[in-house]
């Protein structure tokens, strides 16, 4: 599969493609997720769900279904805001262009007096039994006057739309800006050309292999509550369990996420059931769990991307870019989700500059309201809607130019001896060669072959193309600072906690979380190779706010560059305490004592510890004075970051179109990802093969559609939403060059988005290149059977007549 | 899922006598679903997968004989087929993914006469008889309109019988979510002259007598240049409207002409 996994270096340390530790209990079926747990005196939830996309509340008879069997209770929103449930939050703030402030709709945990989407919870019917909460939640009397609604961006944006919040006039609920639109709109008078594209970044269910679900459980005793919930980020979910929605003391809520089954983003989020699990576990004083099943998740599980943009890029007529002038409409859905309104914008903007120089950037973006369910980050959130912006448009300019892509690329990148480099958009670009990337993805996929591949399809009757896109993302949030300035509720950093015990072994308690990435491995290499004990005597503790002291969770490709770095920072805390206990012991100073290979050691002599030695040394202090030094060894630190990291690449993508049926296929797709130092390539080629694999999807397969009129939502399982499979997949040939992070110690970027932020245009350029030759101008994505057929006879159509 | 009897009959004929206050579960690919979403409620479900008769492949002669009960994935892999009638072989050998082929039945699918099911196609393309336990019914009667056929309540289909033809191939376009067919067209040359049968595109399969006409003159892939059906009534979904369908026909009956037309 991949060029590089085969000449790793042996061992375990960093760079090694160590095989992951945790599939031995996932490929065995011994994972413990949420819905594997089983609690004594346990009940169930169902969560009843409106049909209805918008309408008014009539009334929700609730008589039968309490007297159904095995029921213990029926609860409705005014139940939870009278016994004192806060609303949803949105931990995200951002100002209209004309300074206001954005609006902010009210998000109950489940609906009071209105319905907003389809999906949005009603009622919550709590009984013995699965089957019986369910056989109950249909005696309910769900009584709603349907009111007029609006799914798609084009319909809420239209005069006349049916209005959502009354705070959203024209269903529009924030307009933001970021950029010198004076110094674009300059640039563009002095422009030779000017390229255009409207795009559509279609909207996508994320789908993660385990649906969400939630157990709580509430000790009367003691007061203190227990939720084991599908998370990505179980302290977050605490803070806002004890300070907006459940609101009871933070050291009285313990969060558990367990082994989760894939998040992608969709699982970073404070969702209701989290709330309603907790809040019923009290009331009915048994343990209440909830499992979404599949149909349940496509309509509650927050979606991902669904923006409009009309895009122009300014330029001279040999191909350098003056100026990029961007207006986008982003759909939110109903309400707001914990970080809705910073996934357009701050995480979207910012990187309209993509890998290129360009001088003057303005982009202003509608936040724009609908009756479908709320819009958040899903794997890249924002930047692969920032980079299909900027690597459609830069293909368009150099087809109106007559420019090969590969070069008009080459003439704008950053030049790689312009870093530290700041864009017309506030990002300093930390470190990066662009040019090399783009000359081995060339070479590696045979750029210069094309034409000659091109025409042998063209002897088969098929229509081939190659589309290049040099990505650029802002991975690693956050520097506090910037985030908090920005719009942000709280800081985001990381912390971890390194155990030594009296043995040897190590124990990492860790703020990211995994959800499929592996970094019970990856983070063991880490301390592995610093502190020279064997992999197998580290263990990676995560996701339990009673077990690890802090921490902000995993998303963002945050997890190697900002949680790998505090566990950095806490390891040098203890080679650091390390060698003062050293130095007593080898009656050496301090300063003479080096940590090498395992080993403190005195330098010039043969004396010294094993590591093994010195653990136990710290956990007997008898010869070194522990009134100066505290016994034990155990160090916390905390990490954050000065800058955010910036993974950078070029993806190539090369495919078949039959012009017949309108089905591409992807024959060949190269990468070369810089993800700074690399500490297991056997992971990150697998992170890679599956964000490709979802950008192929986004691109050819995944589309969430709903009905126009009624806001139905009509992909609404798997017989309609194209998931992509292994046979719509080629073989991927991937390959990195490496420019560490300056900034972080280990020197990595991050890794988790890329495939599905660059994949996306780097098809969708295949596709229009193919098409070209037909006469087709544009595609919007997904590039469906259906939808590039239609394009094939449209235009060839006049030349029929 | 709501509540049901189980009950799982040793003999063809106590299953039909259960049969008539319940419904048949087969393989259970379609069924099963339906019971979990609560689309259904049967009172009792009959198993027939206890039931031997009802199961595997017989070539007499100059008829295939499948029992109700055979799982796509026997019929895809059933060396004996492949000689005599491969288009069956390559037909089950398309539908939906390995687990489905593994537990899906014939029977089970030809009773459920999905529009978007393949099996349908076979029945009416090589105008297999269905035989059940009250009458065998020509395959050109069989299939009534979306998911209805001639079927009475409680009536057990055995088996089908598809006369070998002297060619024939299906060429299917699937749907890329369901992967069901969008446009399958078999296309025979049978003791009784050309046969294209279409399903995906409509409502019901159906056969398509100008191609048939065409081809009859002249059995190629080129005899069907420039025919396309008429798009009224066809399907119309997320995945392709009814003009998409409408030339999906065409080109997969050309593909479907040009195999058979390999094959000898
Ligand atoms: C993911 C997926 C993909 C699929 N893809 C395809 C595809 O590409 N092409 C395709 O053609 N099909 C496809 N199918 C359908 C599948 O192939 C089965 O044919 C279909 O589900 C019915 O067969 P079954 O044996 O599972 O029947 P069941 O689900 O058990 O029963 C279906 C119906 O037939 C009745 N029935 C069953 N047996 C008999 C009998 N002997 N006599 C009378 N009535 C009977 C049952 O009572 C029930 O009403 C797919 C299914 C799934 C789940």
């Amino acid at each position: 599969m991949s060029a590089t996994t085969a000449d790793t270096p042996a061992g375990t340390g960093i760079g090694a493609s160590v095989r992951r530790v945790e599939d031995q209990r996932f490929i065995t079926g011994r994972g413990s997720y949420v819905d594997d747990l089983e609690r004594p005196g346990q009940v169930h939830a169902h969560v009843v769900r409106s049909s209805v996309a918008h309408g008014e509340i009539r009334r929700i008879g609730t008589d039968a279904a309490r007297a159904a069997p095995g029921v213990l209770g029926v609860y409705v929103g005014e139940d939870l805001r009278a016994d004192g449930i806060g609303d949803l939050p949105c931990g995200w703030f951002v100002s209209n262009i004309d300074g206001t402030p954005m609006f902010s709709p009210s998000h109950p945990v489940v609906a009071v007096g209105r319905v907003r989407y389809v999906g949005e919870p009603v009622a919550v019917v709590i009984a013995e039994t699965a089957q019986q909460a369910r056989d109950a939640a249909e005696l309910l009397e769900v009584e709603i006057d349907d009111l007029p609604a609006v799914a798609t961006l084009e319909r809420a944006l239209a005069p006349g739309a049916p209005a959502i919040w009354d705070g959203a006039p024209g269903n529009v609920s924030f307009h933001w800006q970021i950029g010198d639109r004076a110094a674009v709109e300059s640039a563009f008078a002095r422009a030779d050309h000017v390229a255009k594209l409207e795009l559509v970044n279609n909207r996508l269910v994320c789908n993660a292999m385990e649906p969400r679900a939630a157990i709580g459980e509430y000790d009367a005793g003691r007061g203190e509550y227990t939720l084991w919930t599908t998370s990505q980020n179980p302290h977050v979910i605490r803070i806002l369990l004890a300070t907006v929605t459940l609101k009871v003391p933070e050291h009285k809520i313990r969060v558990i996420s367990p082994d989760v089954g894939g998040g992608f983003g969709s699982k970073a989020f404070h969702y209701s059931e989290e709330v309603i699990a907790a809040w019923a576990a009290r009331r009915v004083g048994r343990p209440v769990r909830w499992t979404a099943d599949r149909s349940e998740a496509f309509v509650s599980d927050r979606h991902g991307r669904d923006h409009l943009s009309h895009v122009e890029l300014a330029c001279t007529k040999d191909g350098r870019f003056l100026a990029l002038r961007v207006s986008t409409a982003a759909n939110m859905g109903a309400y707001y989700s914990t970080f809705g309104p910073a996934i357009p914008t701050f995480y979207y903007a910012p990187l309209l500059s993509g890998t290129y120089a360009i001088p003057a950037i303005y982009c202003d973006v509608k936040g724009v309201v609908t009756n479908t369910v709320p819009v958040d980050a899903y794997r890249g959130a924002g930047r692969p809607e920032a980079t299909y912006v900027i690597e459609r448009i830069v293909d368009r300019a150099a087809r109106d130019l007559g420019i090969d892509p590969a070069e008009i690329r080459r003439r704008n990148f950053v030049p790689k001896d312009a870093f530290p480099y700041r864009t017309a958009l506030t990002l300093e670009y930390d470190s990066g060669d662009y040019a090399q990337a783009l000359d081995k993805a060339l070479a590696l996929a045979d750029y210069a072959g094309f034409p000659a591949r091109k025409q042998a399809s063209a002897a088969r009757g098929k229509l081939r193309g190659i589309g290049l896109s040099s990505y650029i993302e802002a991975c690693g949030v956050g520097p506090s600072k910037i985030i908090m300035t920005s719009g942000g509720g709280s800081g985001l950093f990381e912390s971890a906690c390194v155990r030594v015990n009296p043995s040897g072994s190590v124990v990492v308690m860790t703020g990211s979380h995994s959800h499929g990435q592996g970094h019970e491995t990856t983070f063991a290499q880490l301390v592995s190779e610093r502190l020279g004990v064997p992999l197998e005597s580290v263990e990676v503790v995560h996701g339990d706010t009673g077990r690890i002291q802090f921490g902000l969770g995993t998303y963002g490709s945050r997890s190697l560059a900002v949680g790998g770095s505090a566990i950095w920072k806490a390891v040098d805390k203890v080679i650091a305490k390390g060698k003062k206990i050293a130095a007593h012991v080898l009656e050496a100073a301090e300063s003479d004592v080096r940590f090498e290979n395992g080993r403190f050691v005195v330098a010039g002599t043969d004396r010294g510890l094993s590591f093994p030695e010195l653990a136990f040394t710290a956990h007997a202090p008898l010869r070194f004075p522990s009134d100066e030094i505290e016994p034990g060894l155990e160090e916390t630190a905390f990490y954050d970051p000065s800058n955010f990291t910036f993974p950078a690449g070029v993806h190539v993508c090369e495919l078949e179109i039959d012009p017949a049926t309108g089905v591409s296929e992807v024959v060949r797709y190269t990468v070369v990802d810089d993800f700074g130092t690399v500490v297991n390539p056997m992971i990150v080629d697998g992170q890679v093969h599956g964000g490709v694999a979802q950008g192929i999807g986004q691109a050819l397969l995944e589309n969430c559609v709903y009905d126009e009129d009624s806001a139905q939502l009509v992909s609404g399982s798997f017989v309609d939403y194209t998931m992509p499979r292994a046979d719509d997949l080629p073989t991927l040939a991937v390959d990195y060059i490496v420019t560490p992070c300056p900034h972080n110690p280990i020197g990595a970027k991050g890794c988790g988005e890329a495939g599905a932020i660059a994949a996306p245009p780097a098809v969708m350029n295949a596709v229009v290149d193919a098409l070209a030759a037909r006469g087709v101008g544009d595609v919007q994505m997904p590039a469906t059977p259906h939808r590039v057929w239609q394009a094939l006879r449209a235009a060839a159509k006049p030349a029929a007549a | 899922m709501y509540e049901f009897e189980y009950v799982r009959p040793q003999t063809v004929a106590t299953a039909v006598e259960q049969g008539g206050a319940g419904q048949y579960l087969a393989g259970g690919m379609t069924l099963l679903p339906t019971l979990k979403l609560r689309l259904a409620q049967p009172g009792r479900l009959v198993d027939l997968n206890a039931l031997p008769e009802l199961q595997g492949i017989r070539v007499d002669g100059n008829v295939v004989r499948i029992g109700a009960m055979t799982r796509h994935a026997d019929v895809a892999r059933s060396a004996e087929l492949r000689r005599a009638a491969p288009v069956l072989a390559e037909l089950a050998g398309g539908i939906g993914d390995p687990h489905v082929r593994n537990r899906g039945t014939i029977g089970g699918s030809v009773a459920n006469n999905d529009p978007a099911a393949d099996y349908p196609a076979a029945v009416l393309g090589l105008g297999a008889t269905v035989v059940t336990s009250a009458r065998e019914i020509a395959g050109d009667d069989f299939f009534t309109g979306m998911f209805s056929t001639a079927l009475a309540a409680g009536e057990l289909i055995r088996r089908i019988d598809f006369p070998v033809p002297k060619r024939a191939a299906y060429a299917k376009f699937p749907n890329p979510a369901s992967r069901y067919a969008m446009a399958g067209v078999l296309v025979a040359e049978t003791a009784g002259g050309i046969r294209v049968a279409v399903t995906g595109a409509g409502p019901c399969v159906f056969r398509v007598p100008e191609f048939e006409a065409a081809l009859t003159r002249r059995f190629a892939p080129e005899a069907l240049d420039g025919l396309e059906i008429p798009s009224d009534g066809l399907n119309q979904d997320l995945h392709g409207s009814p003009e998409y369908r409408a030339a999906l026909v065409t080109v997969m009956a050309q593909r479907a002409v040009a195999h058979a037309a390999a094959r000898g």
